[in-house]
């Protein structure tokens, strides 16, 4: 089966969605990232989805998913890249993504990040 | 006033793949009908709510799409129909953040909104047929 690619960058892992994906390939991607999450430790989960042309809420709760699955083993997930059209779209359809951390492109989810880290580092000092 | 049909394809809703492949015809022929970005993407993502009802509540399906031109504006008009369970309330299917199943409960509520034409017929024990239409 054709999978979505997971890239390892640093501390983080990558992923960007250039397909459109069906159902099962999203419930797999969601699965492949929790287990790579867990296995690589990583300290943080960037999805670019710049070249999806449509999020649905099947789409939607499974960005919710993964936010939700990565913060209970300790990492955030944001969700980078969404198409203005897309974002309209969202809104108009009700779905929220308000547990979801969202950022420009991947620098700046990258940056979003790494102060995330900084500051949990700073919250375990005191 | 008259619709004139331009165009007319039956697509068949029955797995995932269907469901891609509705999203992607829908998708040309929101191009070919020159529909901005933002109006392509509320039709494709109507269209992605209903297919995957189609298939997932209502045990598979079709997906009727007629392109409209009634000499003042042109638009497409889709609609799904299956032979599944139906709906016995539609009042509350309608209603956003209820599902049968435990997910979001947007898809019926949320395409409502993003189209300018909906309507929703069902029979329980007979099927259900949703019409959505959008202009240009
Ligand atoms: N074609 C259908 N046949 C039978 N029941 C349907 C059909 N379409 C929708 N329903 C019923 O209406 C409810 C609401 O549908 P809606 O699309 O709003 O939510 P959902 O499919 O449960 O969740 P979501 O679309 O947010 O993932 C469904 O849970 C289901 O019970
Ligand atoms: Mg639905």
């Amino acid at each position: 089966m054709e999978k979505i690619p997971i890239i390892k960058m640093g501390d983080f892992l990558l992923v960007s969605i250039q397909v459109d994906m069906h159902d099962r390939l999203a419930m797999a991607l969601q699965d492949d990232l929790t287990i790579r999450v867990a296995k690589e430790r990583s300290k943080g989960v960037l999805i670019d989805i710049s070249s999806l042309d449509v999020v649905d809420s099947f789409i939607g709760r499974m960005l919710d998913n993964i936010a939700a699955m990565t913060r209970a083993l300790g990492t955030e997930t944001v969700v980078v890249g969404m198409q203005p059209a897309v974002a309209i779209t969202i809104v108009e359809l009700g779905l929220s993504l308000e547990n979801i951390y969202t950022a420009l492109n991947v620098d700046k989810g990258m940056a979003l990040l790494e102060a995330r880290m900084k500051a949990s580092v700073d919250e375990n000092d005191e | 006033m008259m619709n004139n049909i331009v165009r007319r394809e039956v697509i068949p809703l029955l797995s995932d793949e269907d469901i891609v492949r509705a999203r992607k015809i829908v998708r040309d022929w929101t191009i070919s009908l020159k529909f901005s970005l933002v109006d392509q993407t509320k039709l494709v993502t109507a269209v992605s709510e209903l297919a995957r009802n189609t298939v997932e509540h209502g045990g598979g399906g079709s997906a009727l799409l007629e392109m409209l031109d009634d000499s003042i504006r042109r638009g497409i008009r889709l609609t799904f129909e299956d032979q599944g369970p139906g709906i016995a309330n539609i009042d509350q299917a309608m209603t956003d953040g209820y599902s049968s199943r435990g997910s979001l409960g947007l898809g019926l509520g949320g395409t409502k909104r993003l189209v300018n034409e909906f309507d929703l017929s069902s029979e329980p024990g007979k099927g259900t047929r949703v019409t959505i239409a959008r202009w240009k």
